[in-house]
């Protein structure tokens, strides 16, 4: 008996070092990160006491602000484009016979497990078959293209959970086609809307792969320039502006996992 | 005669190579209370859904008041439908929920107001205006799907199985809503059940159904007493159903012995189906009675006995409110006019 009550306090022990080092080596990078974003010191990684100047500096500096501009101009734009079109897709897969919903939400999965490489390049060797100039308007698309399987896969969920006798009981009560979708799907699938939308917009912003090869020479989100940075001047050319940058879309993601997290909850709770 | 305001006329509808319906052909009477009976999968609901526009016939004509609406959309009917899981919305309150058709046909706001707290008063939801959906109970929910369809004051109201998901005391005081209200709005009621007893109790017509095909159509009293074949006899209410021989108009024989009955227009010695309901046999002295047998088993059923007796090897089911103890040997009577004779189904 005491034998045992020992091996398990032994368990136990190593299941928390375990444990530990896992969080460590999951979030000590971040915290590095967000450690330098306050560290008030341009060059190295001593500490030279505590500063918000680079948070500052982010909005103030011109040197990133285009970069900044262009990532949540994209980031919003591409989110808003492709949840609508992602809605409307889900819900038209959503209604077809099961053998053709199948395939189609096959077609659909492909993007989502394909490398990011491979998109990037066959995006843009397809932009450049149909001369199209690199830059904002096939970011834009490339965005929209990478972010909308995730928006259906977030929908159709939704859908399925649904009564499908309530878009008819909407029919049925006076409205139209278009009108039953409106006022009685929509709002009954709103969650899977909003949770598609946030991923959607997470993806965008934090995206470096495909941006880099769907962007060309000028046009610059924030990790391709970083990326372009580093490539000319080495680390030392990283500005405690980077990091302060990286902490703000990090915190930001936070967010909105726990919003997503705490609505999903709050939804099982009340079903 | 009150006006035919719904025809079906050779509907035919399928899913697939299934066919759920085949050459479908009835009425149904303005103001009249007419269930649909029939075991699962035998057609019924999807013959409401063709009334209510969410299905299109393949072949035939549904005609409304004298047109033909095959082709309208739903919202373009003058029907509203009740469905089976009441289909209310999530994300509306009660009153939201009542006041869904009336808003979108544009009627003041005034009016809406009034209409939707008359109706909830008439399905006894008076104060619940506010309440979520989800916090009401199964029944609470029926009576807010039937307001928010009899709200709109339709023609025709669609019930699909409405009952089914209460419980048996709940069941019964909503079957006699049901019906009350039918009287007072004066709204066609189309009901969809495989729930005999409901169907008995609350329709003007019935219109027995199996795979797709009108097996009778008539009053409770028609189909419970005069069944057509042995299919609506063993559906309605429990038979006790014979191989007989017709020997000549008012004579049958059935169990190896001639009775007396009213049945007449048969075939000389044609075989026919013979039912007999449990509670028209009556017990009778064995030395006197035709059909001798033993009580095998005994069953407390609260204002009967249900009392199974054996004769020659088959049981025979009798619902009494006199006792007997098993083994006892008894005789059963059965007047001619409890004896239903039916012609054989070819098939």
């Amino acid at each position: 008996m005491k034998k045992r009550l020992l091996r398990n306090r032994y368990l136990k022990a190593i299941g928390g070092i375990l444990t530990g080092i896992t969080f460590v080596s999951l979030y000590l990078p971040i915290i590095m990160i967000l450690i330098l974003s306050i560290n008030d010191s341009s060059r190295g990684y001593a500490w030279e006491g505590l500063t918000f100047k680079w948070y500052l500096r982010l909005f103030t500096d011109d040197i990133m602000r285009e970069p900044i501009v262009n990532t949540v101009s994209i980031a919003i734009l591409s989110t808003i484009i492709s949840t609508i079109l992602g809605t409307i897709f889900a819900i038209g897969i959503h209604s077809l016979e099961k053998k053709h919903r199948i395939r189609m939400m096959i077609m659909n999965n492909v993007p989502v497990v394909n490398p990011d490489i491979v998109t990037g390049i066959s995006l843009m060797i397809i932009f450049s078959i149909l001369s199209f100039t690199l830059g904002f308007g096939t970011v834009l698309i490339a965005h929209i293209f990478f972010s909308l399987p995730y928006v259906v896969l977030n929908v159709i969920p939704k859908l399925k959970r649904l009564d499908p006798n309530l878009y008819e009981a909407a029919l049925d009560l006076g409205c139209s086609r278009f009108g039953g979708v409106w006022r009685v799907v929509l709002p009954n699938i709103s969650t899977g809307i909003l949770t598609g939308a946030l991923i959607a917009f997470t993806m965008s912003i934090d995206d470096f792969v495909i941006t880099y090869f769907t962007s060309g020479n000028e046009y610059m989100n924030v990790s391709t320039w970083l990326y372009a940075a580093l490539a000319r001047e080495g680390r030392s050319s990283l500005t405690p502006v980077a990091y302060a940058y990286n902490t703000i879309i990090f915190l930001m993601t936070i967010v909105i996992i726990v919003f997503v997290n705490l609505k999903k909850e709050r939804k099982e709770r009340t079903a | 005669m009150s006006k035919k305001l719904i025809e079906l006329r050779h509907i035919t509808k399928r899913f697939g190579d299934l066919t759920v319906l085949d050459d479908f052909n009835f009425y149904i009477n303005e103001n009249e209370f007419i269930t649909l009976l029939g075991p699962s999968g035998c057609g019924k609901t999807t013959c409401l859904r063709l009334i209510g526009g969410f299905e299109t016939p393949d072949a035939g004509e549904i005609v409304f008041d004298g047109k033909v609406i095959n082709d309208l959309e739903p919202n373009q009917r003058l029907i509203n439908t009740c469905f089976q899981k009441y289909a209310l919305f999530p994300h509306l309150d009660v009153f939201d929920n009542v006041a869904f058709g009336l808003k979108l046909k544009k009627i003041a706001k005034e009016e809406i107001t009034a209409r939707v707290k008359a109706t909830l008063k008439l399905v006894k939801l008076e104060g619940f205006e506010k309440r979520s959906i989800t916090t009401l109970s199964g029944g609470q929910q029926q009576r807010v799907a039937i307001a928010r369809a009899i709200v709109n004051r339709p023609k025709v109201l669609l019930l699909d199985e409405p009952l089914g998901a209460l419980d048996l005391k709940l069941r019964q005081e909503m079957q006699y809503e049901l019906k009350e209200m039918q009287k007072t709005l004066g709204i066609t009621f189309v009901y969809v059940t495989h729930d005999q007893e409901e169907a008995l109790t609350m329709s003007d017509t019935i219109v027995i159904m199996n795979e797709g095909e009108i097996l009778q159509i008539g009053t409770p009293e028609d189909i419970y007493n005069e069944p057509k074949n042995r299919f609506v006899a063993n559906f309605i209410g429990e038979s006790n159903i014979f191989d007989g021989i017709m020997h000549e108009d008012y004579t049958v024989e059935f169990c190896g012995k001639k009775f007396a009955c009213v049945d007449k227009g048969f075939a000389e010695n044609e075989p026919v189906d013979v039912v007999i309901r449990p509670e028209d046999f009556d017990f009778a002295p064995p030395s006197k009675a035709k059909i001798v047998g033993v009580v095998d088993s005994l069953t407390f059923k609260g204002v009967h006995y249900e009392i199974n007796v054996l004769v020659s090897g088959r049981e025979y089911t009798i619902h009494t409110t006199k006792y007997r103890e098993i083994g006892d040997r008894v005789g059963l009577a059965v007047d001619p006019q409890n004896i239903h004779v039916m012609k054989k189904e070819h098939r």
